[in-house]
């Protein structure tokens, strides 16, 4: 149901000439309508004796969005928007309830025989969050590192797979020696490098990374991002990042998509999302930045907190804590309409109520 | 030289990683655990190479005299300095059976602690990791098992077990059948350890890792889950072999495990048992003196592991 | 003189290869009403800090050298006993996991009732009356009907608003919080900022805020210590040592901090890890990932001397000329 939007023609021209130089680039990734719902109910007898009915978390529900090749896509949310269950969607680590995934206009539920999914598995791969926990302490790094060779079959020789071991571990700033050791010889910022060395090792295109550097202290983070651009230069990667820190987010991506309770709110590009938030929520997101600039500004924090997901609330999910929530917000979902470059759901961007934004735009903005 | 250097030490060498690890550094300091590892090891080397440590061969015919039967033991008044805990009925000597004795004992224990960790882990692992129905019927069964004490399960395996082997063939077999039904009356431990360890690393990012490159299922079971589940089963299947050494006895003792012709510590046990009131207490003590202390010392060696590998108490 | 003087603090932790020095020698003072941020990367010490003032340090933990002095009296050579009085009466503690800090068995009327009773001597009446001004004054709707809930029945923003109430009960002087929006969501985060430096104004109370993070650090404090490798490297006004800060140490931190609206292509990169304790270098704790190395930095271990208007670091191109005591 897309109604025309006041406003949109006078930007039209300028969303047309962004539109063509966004579709010049290929599509590695699109995503359709995707949906997860985890059964949460209690066991079948408890239920039948308290009489509770079945209860369904809708972790994800009816997301699209397109990550163009090269570039990086970032999902930014609270706890429990459903952002990290859209990564394991991306990758497989869980099934659908409902929607496509695309990867290069291919729908990966068609993939069916075992030679043609483990073509497609070689060309994405996953960076995890907890750097203690996504290294197998009982295997040595190089093992760890030469897994997806191995299960690949890329390369059949020892000698050459040391070899590339070895390469992988300079790329990503460590010795080639640090192959012999095991992973609780290494700090945490180092078992993210492994990580990143052996999502690297099958040679992929697409890498999917949720929360990669959340567990590490800011230093060392730098240290991850820059790598992870060095790595994209360099190879030409295309990211799905998953973060909340909106920060980090600005600095690394090409594209936006900011999620609340298992929906998508909002989707622009980076510079546009901080310098123009039209969703209330993204507005809240921007607000809650901390002013490192100094410079005295008195932020209001927002009020509420985000609803359990199990009972989201009626409508557009975020209307408690919207101010600009009216009757149609509290009972029916918005869906994402294109305005001025942003896809946005909501009622009150649509219907034109919304205030500009006050968010100051990006102090310092760039050139371009 | 540090635990865990910053990543621009050298790899070191096995004996010296070995040497320098926390696990060894809380062994050599726990003088009772030093002591239990030694009294252990003399039993595992005497059962090893018992046709070579005992001073008779006690299952030798020609070597036995029914002359030397009951004699005290070498301190007593009509001991013999060749007999040193004494002689049975036979004229057997007792130290020489008790180191063939344990030398039985331990062989069934060892077998069927591995008979049980084999099951019990397998299964554990496929309920952990794969979980849905397999889990439930596993973990019922374990559940249902564990209601009933393990020597009536060994018991009544051995039984049936018993009248399934033909006549001619039971003693050969009794061994066998024993490893049997010890084995199946403990798995349900190993399984239950082993599902809640699986069900823990299955959720790690590992795992995860593993599954986006499309690893085979079994193989993320065998090649990441199993050497991850392992520390809390060696710790279970130390306190288990001393566990399975004492049903061995126990059943032995009942007359239901290994026959006279190769007694083990609980045979001996019995049949020393009859000579209690007559007098020759040393018939029966010292194979159950030497039982105590083989279970206690590796009871001690288990108690100690799980400290060690337990993360919490360090 | 300083609520709080933290001086020359040492401690320890014994292990088989030897003592590591996790603090060595940190100084620091909080004055009356005001807002003293710790920050550092795991592993600095500034959570070690904390515990070290209010006697809480983890064995096999233990101060093995210094003085904190409470309102210019030593408390650091109190026994359990008169230290457990401070605590809670002048120091009050907020921790990272408001599920640590409550007993999830009790109500938080119960808890925050006995917590009151023990530090005042009011009726059981008194003492509930309280604890709802209490829980309204830190944000809970309708507290009199909440007080009679347990922990569980609370978000952990809801949460950790009890664990300020209870940290506030008596009164303090001081309040020592450490990762106190850690576990939080970022719009939950920025309210229990908000609340807590609304309590602070009003009630006159200082506060330590040790975090990792230092938007929470420029948000909130009015001064600044930043820890490495179990020392204090800077100390100043925050809105200084944000802007101009002067330890490279701190100058690479606050590069590597991506931020809204700062278009770079890399962030600045400070090489390297924090050296584990038991690999501290001699000189200048720094000097191997330091960018403006020089021979004394790897010889002798600076201490904090003056760097400028406003501000202290322990660095020795602030060194002018002469050795100092």
């Amino acid at each position: 149901m897309r109604k025309p939007l006041a406003g949109s023609s006078i930007r039209g021209g300028a969303v047309a000439k962004r539109a063509k130089s966004e579709a010049q680039a290929e599509s590695m990734l699109e995503v359709r309508d995707l949906a997860k719902y985890f059964d949460v109910s209690k066991p079948w007898l408890a239920r039948m004796i308290e009489r509770a009915p079945r209860q369904i978390l809708k972790a994800v529900d009816g997301l699209a969005f397109d990550i163009k090749k090269g570039q990086t896509f970032s999902l930014v949310g609270e706890s429990g928007c459903g952002k990290s269950t859209v990564a394991k969607l991306v990758v497989g680590l869980h099934k659908p309830s409902r929607g496509a995934i695309r990867f290069e206009g291919r729908d990966v539920a068609d993939v069916r025989s075992r030679a043609d999914s483990a073509a497609l598995r070689r060309r994405w791969q996953m960076i995890f969050q907890d750097p203690y926990a996504s290294l197998n302490p009982r295997w040595r790094v190089r093992d760890i590192i030469a897994e997806p060779i191995r299960v690949f079959g890329l390369i059949k020789s020892r000698g050459e797979q040391d070899e590339k071991v070895a390469a992988l571990l300079r790329q990503v700033g460590l010795s080639p020696v640090d192959g012999e050791k095991y992973p609780h010889e290494f700090s945490g910022g180092q078992r993210q490098r492994i990580s990143i060395a052996r999502a690297l090792s099958s040679n992929p295109e697409f890498l999917v990374c949720d929360e990669p550097t959340s567990a590490l202290d800011v230093s060392v983070q730098a240290q991850i991002l820059n790598l992870m651009k060095d790595l994209q230069n360099e190879f030409g990667l295309t990211y799905l990042f998953i973060s909340h820190n909106l920060a980090v987010v600005y600095h690394l991506s090409d594209k936006i998509g900011v999620m609340y309770l298992g929906r998508l709110c909002e989707v622009a590009g980076s510079k546009e999302l901080f310098a123009r938030p039209q969703h209330p929520y993204t507005r809240l997101l921007l607000e809650t930045i901390p002013d490192l600039e100094m410079t005295g500004r008195e932020r209001e924090p927002v009020a509420g907190e985000v609803p359990n997901p199990i009972n989201p609330p009626s409508g557009c999910a975020f209307h408690p804590r919207c101010p600009f929530a009216n009757d149609r917000c509290r009972s029916e979902i918005p869906l994402p309409t294109e305005r001025a470059g942003h896809t946005v759901a909501c009622h009150a961007a649509e219907e034109g109520r919304l205030p500009d934004a006050k968010f100051p735009a990006p102090k310092r903005p760039s050139a371009s | 030289m540090s635990d865990n250097p910053l990543g621009v030490s050298r790899p070191t060498s096995l004996l010296h990683r070995i040497l320098d690890s926390d696990i060894f550094y809380s062994f050599s300091h726990s003088p009772i655990t030093v002591l239990s590892a030694i009294v252990t090891a003399i039993f595992f080397l005497a059962a090893a190479f018992a046709p070579w440590v005992a001073p008779h061969n006690p299952f030798d015919p020609a070597t036995l005299d029914l002359l030397d039967a009951f004699t005290p033991p070498a301190w007593e008044e009509d001991g013999s300095t060749k007999f040193l805990l004494g002689t049975d009925d036979q004229g057997r000597d007792i130290l020489s059976t008790i180191i063939y004795g344990s030398r039985v004992s331990l062989i069934v224990g060892f077998s069927a602690v591995l008979f049980s960790v084999i099951l019990g882990v397998g299964l554990g692992l496929l309920a952990g990791y794969l979980g849905g129905w397999l889990e439930t019927i596993v973990m019922r069964m374990a559940d249902v098992q564990l209601t009933i004490p393990a020597i009536l399960v060994a018991l009544m395996i051995d039984g049936v077990a018993r009248i399934l082997v033909p006549v001619h063939l039971r003693d050969e077999l009794a061994i066998y059948v024993l490893i049997l039904a010890i084995g199946i009356s403990d798995w349900p431990r190993y399984a239950r350890v082993t599902r809640g360890a699986a069900l823990v690393e299955r959720n790690k990012e590992y795992v995860s890792a593993a599954r986006v490159i499309g690893v085979h299922p079994i193989k993320i079971m065998l090649r990441h889950v199993l050497p991850n589940v392992l520390g809390p089963v060696l710790v279970l299947a130390t306190i288990g072999l001393a566990l399975a050494i004492i049903t061995e006895a126990t059943l032995s003792f009942l007359g239901v495990g290994v026959p006279p012709t190769q007694p083990s510590l609980g045979t001996l046990i019995r049949i020393g048992n009859n000579f209690l009131f007559s007098g020759e207490w040393w018939i029966t003590l010292f194979p159950s003196i030497a039982l105590v202390i083989l279970v206690l010392a590796v009871n001690l060696l288990g108690d100690w592991l799980r400290d060690a590998l337990n993360p919490k108490l360090r | 003189m300083a609520l709080l003087e933290v001086e020359d603090l040492r401690v320890e932790f014994p292990t088989r290869r030897g003592a590591l020095l996790a603090l060595d020698g940190v100084s620091l003072e909080i004055n009356e009403g005001e807002v003293l941020g710790v920050v550092g990367e795991s592993g600095a010490g500034k959570s070690l800090t904390g515990a070290a003032i209010i006697g809480l340090l983890e064995p096999p933990g233990r101060v093995t050298g210094g003085k904190i002095r409470l309102e210019g009296h030593r408390i650091d050579t109190l026994s359990y006993e008169e230290m457990r009085n401070i605590r809670g009466k002048k120091i009050g503690a907020i921790f990272q996991d408001p599920l640590t800090s409550l007993n999830p068995l009790y109500t938080i009327g119960r808890q925050l009732i006995e917590t009151i009773r023990v530090h005042m001597d009011v009726s059981p009446e008194a003492a509930r009356a309280r604890a709802i001004e209490l829980l309204g004054e830190v944000g809970i709707p309708a507290p009199e009907r909440r007080i009679d809930s347990y922990p569980h029945e609370f978000s952990g923003g809801m949460r950790q608003r009890v664990v300020i109430s209870l940290a506030l009960c008596a009164n303090p002087r001081l309040i020592i919080a450490d990762e106190p929006t850690t576990a939080l969501d970022v719009s939950i985060q920025a309210q229990i900022i908000a609340l807590l430096k609304k309590l602070c104004r009003e009630h006159k109370t200082a506060v330590m805020l040790i975090t990792h993070d230092m938007g929470v650090i420029a948000e909130t404090a009015d001064r600044v210590a930043v820890m490495y490798a179990g020392r204090v490297a800077e100390i100043g006004p925050v809105k200084r040592v944000v802007k101009q800060p002067k330890h490279p140490y701190t100058v690479g931190l606050m590069g590597a901090i991506p931020m809204v609206g700062h278009d770079v292509e890399r962030l600045t990169q400070i090489e390297g890890a924090m050296p584990r304790l038991n690999e501290i270098p001699p000189g200048c704790s720094f000097n191997p990932r330091c960018p403006k190395v020089f021979d004394k930095c790897r010889m002798e271990r600076p201490e904090l001397m003056p760097a400028g208007r406003n501000a202290e670091a322990a660095c020795w191109q602030f060194d002018k000329g002469g050795r100092r005591g």
